[in-house]
């Protein structure tokens, strides 16, 4: 005990001195007060997994477009002058999350991190961040969790979560006539908290879930789970699926027969890359639970065409979320003159935001929510679509005061 | 009783495609003595080449079927020249850490190049649709991946025990020293029968493509399932890989249908317990330990 308690001691003596060592000359800059003479935003997410076109590398391209607005629309009189934008890759693994997250706040001098797809690895970072006293703008990861029961008062989650997704999705295809469901979920921490979402969304609605069918992740044959809901005889197959796993489920879903039953698809969650990948035919009607589409107005159109001549692809949501908590953040940092977490925090609470990103924006103080309007999309038919990436048709708006969980229930206490 | 023939059917369906991998792995290990971990790649590229031809050539799949195994032998013979054999006088370990290396180079290949998220695919007209026979529900491309990779299979198996060719790469398997001293050459047959085992791969990887996803990583899992099916059958077992192949999937089918949690865990179960109760796998001879 006493030996353990000693290297903690000295782990963090030499913490200490790192971070002294990279404080260097003390505060400096333009004027504010800056750790390390800068502010350093660290991009943590899939640069090489399954995530990796849904966010990945294009994201840290937009957090650098943020930066670029930022420096532009201050120019001289930005509080800082130097903002650096790293990137790490945590393979979806929370272990790898979790000591490189440490790594970045204590080693690397992150300000802030940004993304942090996997909801298991977005806890993992969300406990370093306040263990660090630092911020955790999370955009990937859609577990209630991080503004619920582990909520923290240096964590936020700025795009979406398991609630707005069961409840856009959930709530509209149980009103409009899908009363009975069957859940395939992907047994880890996502899967489950959408599960939960769904069917509490589900019950509200007036229908029922009759039965939930744990999988394995990542999966590639789901052909036996697939007639095991189908003989539960729902009126929806509800697919928790992401990624790679969600084109499996699909192709499959497409070959069984069930379609041509009467039994419909309710997407959990789909990226407009997985549209992309699998081909609009394949997906053509599906609804599901939107957070932003880069076609919706002029504005997100106008932000897709810039990351566009970027990157020569077209957002997802994921994107357009991480060039948002990017800039929003920076504007939090030049409003408190300075990057210490505690203040930047008291700029962020309470703010309302409208970007390129978010409309009716709001960054609740009470569970760091980020509350804007939600989108129910239906995927185009391959008729429909007139030009490339033009395959969401929104439905309708969820205004955000009811896209997202009213605050008093979230459970989090600061 | 419908949902259990269902099921089966399923399973079996799912067992095509360890099937048709693991015969290859079996070949090569068989003749060169190679544990090929790169065998989930081949079969990964196989499915990507399909995609590819489709989006490029339009290709349809018939097409694929017979152009990438051509494609794949000729990749498979490449690496085997410029590769593979280099290491085949030292212990095994060093072809299946090269094997290991080139997978992780492969994957990351064709990440670069076509991304994480996918590939499309769209299966021929004929093969769209489903049987309903008496209940129980049977989507035609299942079938047809099922007859196909059987009569694969069967061809095979004739080759080996039928024809000369057979006779050679069977004698220059199991006894290579009296092969040799009964004039034949025994490392003539190495390469081809290595393209030979990666085309099954690439195969298996066409035949795929309709039904799962088409990512850079569809064949690591594919893999590793691949290495207990050949060690369920039998290292080097030609009958031992497919009927251990077909097997793994029904347990995974039946698994998944009544306790899907623990439905991949089942395939390692089973594994385990056939090495306890035969530890040279289901068909396979023991070794001489001298």
């Amino acid at each position: 005990m006493t030996s353990r308690r000693m290297r903690t001691g000295a782990s963090a003596m030499t913490a200490v001195l790192l971070l002294g060592a990279c404080g260097g000359g003390g505060p400096g800059g333009s004027g504010g007060d800056f750790s390390g003479d800068k502010l350093v935003l660290a991009v943590l997410n899939d640069q090489s997994g399954v995530y990796k076109d849904a966010s990945g590398p294009n994201s840290v391209k937009a957090v650098k477009m943020a930066v670029a607005d930022f420096q532009k629309k201050y120019g001289d009189q930005a509080v800082v002058d130097k903002i650096d934008v790293t990137s790490t890759d945590h393979q979806n693994k929370p272990d790898i999350a979790n000591t490189k997250a440490s790594e970045l706040y204590e080693r690397q001098g992150a300000d802030v991190i940004l993304d942090v797809p996997t909801s298991s690895a977005a806890l993992a970072v969300a406990n370093q961040a306040k263990n660090h006293k630092k911020l955790f703008l999370d955009v990937s990861a859609a577990t209630t969790a991080l503004t619920g029961a582990q909520c923290n008062k240096y964590t936020f989650q700025w795009a979406y979560n398991t609630y707005m997704l069961a409840n856009g999705t959930g709530t509209t295809v149980t009103e409009n006539g899908g009363k009975n469901w069957t859940i395939i979920y992907p047994d880890y921490e996502f899967g489950q908290n959408m599960t939960k979402s769904f069917s509490d969304a589900i019950t509200r609605a007036g229908g029922t879930v009759q039965s939930t069918i744990p999988t394995p992740f990542p999966n590639e044959n789901f052909a036996t789970f697939l007639t095991k809901a189908g003989s539960t005889n729902p009126d929806v197959i509800g697919t928790m699926q992401a990624g790679g796993d969600l084109i499996n489920l699909v192709k499959q879903f497409n070959e069984s027969g069930l379609k041509e039953k009467g039994v419909e698809l309710a997407v959990g969650l789909m990226l407009i890359t997985d549209i992309h990948s699998l081909g609009v035919d394949q997906f053509a009607g599906t609804m599901f639970t939107d957070a932003w589409y880069w076609n919706m107005d002029a504005e997100a159109r106008a932000w897709a065409d810039r990351f566009k001549a970027e990157t020569g692809t077209r957002p997802t949501f994921e994107h357009a979320g991480n060039y948002s908590a990017a800039l929003q953040y920076l504007e939090a940092v030049q409003a408190a003159g300075t990057d210490d977490a505690d203040a930047v925090v008291g700029k962020l609470e309470g703010k309302k935001v409208n970007d390129a990103f978010l409309r009716n924006g709001e960054i609740r103080a009470k569970d760091h929510s980020v509350v804007h309007d939600a989108y129910l999309a239906r995927v185009k038919k391959p008729a429909e679509v007139k030009e490339e990436w033009d395959y969401e048709e929104i439905v309708t708006t969820i205004p955000a005061a009811k896209a997202f969980p009213p605050a008093e229930a979230s459970g989090c206490s600061m | 009783m419908n949902a259990v023939l269902q099921y089966a059917v399923q399973g079996l369906a799912a067992g095509s495609f360890y099937a048709l991998a693991a015969l290859g792995l079996a070949v090569i290990f068989g003749v060169l003595g190679v544990v090929n971990f790169a065998h989930g790649a081949f079969y990964m590229l196989g499915a990507v080449a399909a995609a590819v031809l489709l989006d490029t050539l339009d290709l349809s799949l018939w097409w694929s079927l017979l152009v990438v195994p051509v494609l794949m032998f000729g990749f498979g013979v490449a690496v085997e020249r410029l590769l593979v054999q280099w290491l085949l006088r030292l212990d095994p370990l060093y072809n299946f850490l090269l094997t290991f290396g080139l997978t992780l180079v492969l994957v990351e290949l064709v990440k670069q190049r076509y991304g994480v998220s996918g590939l499309p695919y769209e299966l021929p007209g004929p093969l769209q649709g489903r049987f309903d026979l008496a209940g129980v529900v049977l989507p035609r491309y299942q079938l047809f991946v099922l007859l196909f990779s059987l009569a694969i299979c069967v061809l095979v198996w004739l080759v080996m025990t039928r024809s000369r060719v057979g006779m050679i790469v069977r004698a220059s398997t199991e006894k290579p020293d009296l092969a040799r001293a009964l004039g034949i050459n025994v490392g003539r047959w190495v390469t081809p029968v290595f393209g030979f085992g990666v085309a099954l791969a690439g195969l298996a990887g066409v035949l795929a493509a309709p039904f799962r996803a088409i990512t850079a990583e569809m064949g690591n899992n594919f893999a590793i399932i691949l290495f207990a099916v050949v060690v369920i059958g039998g290292l080097g077992s030609i009958v031992g890989a497919v009927v251990a192949g077909f097997l793994v999937g029904l347990v995974e089918a039946f698994g998944q249908a009544y306790a899907p949690t623990f439905a991949q865990i089942f395939i390692f179960v089973l594994m385990a317990l056939i090495i306890l109760v035969r530890p040279a796998g289901l068909f396979g001879r023991k070794e001489a330990t001298a």
